[in-house]
């Protein structure tokens, strides 16, 4: 998500295959180096529909499709 | 009298110049980042009026995608939505023990806290996600984007989004008579909701009997 913009495709490709593997974990780590929160949106087994923060690539669920990164919330108007 | 008004006339447009300089050179390095942008073929650097409203759309379409049904139809008829408070540990730390709360999580305000039993309204957490990609684009996020942030941010840490807000009494920023407003308009659309779930519930078997029979 990008102000002025909305939703944005930054990056794909499929982790089975190392080297869109290595390009994925690069842009994850460039995108949490510029200050971005990472989410992965997610169904419970009673078909909840939940988020899970995420912090590092490792942490991606395996049957996840997509992660959504978004500003670090700050306090606002203080 | 003429060198009089002329002289006062000088000093009004030098004070004038002095303070309008800033936002000029402010308005010419803009223009001319903008004109740097677009000769190195950059899609960000024309201007579009629609970019923001399409924005909104395709934000629209994540926040659909990801919230539940409930939700999203909260959403789209009030225009705002409800998440449910997982700290109401019964054996946590905080007054809440056991007590259900909620936050009510509108666009581009702060997150209100309340407990839904008795409508008592308990804090406003005030947050944005600033931009840091600055000066292009807007600093805002469009609105269900913010509303989609705060959704997830609730949903997998909510300690953490409340630590980064600011903590505020109700009515900081929103009037508390539009809060229990609100609070009226969701319990007035839940039961409309419900109703209608129990209709259709009720006319599915009808509707299937004379197959059986």
């Amino acid at each position: 998500m990008r102000p002025g913009f909305g939703e944005q495709l930054i990056a794909e490709g499929d982790v089975e295959v190392a080297e869109e593997e290595q390009a994925l974990i690069d842009e994850f780590r460039r995108q949490l180096d510029l200050g971005m929160w990472a989410a992965v949106p997610t169904t419970r087994s009673d078909g909840r529909r939940e988020a899970e923060m995420i912090r590092g690539f490792d942490e991606i669920p395996h049957d996840t499709s997509r992660v959504i990164f978004f500003p670090r919330a700050a306090g606002g108007a203080a | 009298m003429v060198v009089a008004l002329s002289a006062t006339a000088i000093v009004v447009l030098a004070l004038l110049w002095e303070i309008s300089m800033p936002w000029i050179d402010r308005r010419l390095e803009a223009r001319r980042l903008r004109r740097e942008l677009r000769r190195a073929g950059h899609p960000d650097a024309a201007y579009d009026p629609g970019r923001e409203r399409r924005a909104e759309q395709r934000a629209r379409e994540l926040l659909k995608s990801c919230v539940n049904e409930e939700e999203w139809a909260m959403y789209r008829d009030l225009g705002f939505l409800r998440v449910w408070g997982g700290q109401s540990d019964p054996e946590g730390p905080s007054d809440l023990r056991g007590v259900d709360y909620a936050y009510l999580v509108y666009p581009h305000k702060p997150i209100v806290a309340y407990l839904p039993q008795t409508g008592r309204l308990l804090n406003e957490y005030c947050v944005e996600f600033p931009d840091e990609t600055r000066p292009y684009g807007s600093p805002r996020l469009p609105d269900s984007d913010d509303v989609l942030a705060k959704w997830m941010a609730l949903q997998g840490d909510e300690r953490r989004i409340i630590s980064e807000a600011n903590l505020h009494l109700p009515g900081r920023q929103i009037d508390p008579r539009q809060i229990q407003r609100d609070l009226w308009r969701l319990g007035r659309w839940e039961r409309e909701r419900l109703a209608r779930a129990l209709r259709a519930g009720a006319d599915a078997p009808q509707l299937a009997e004379p197959a059986d029979g």
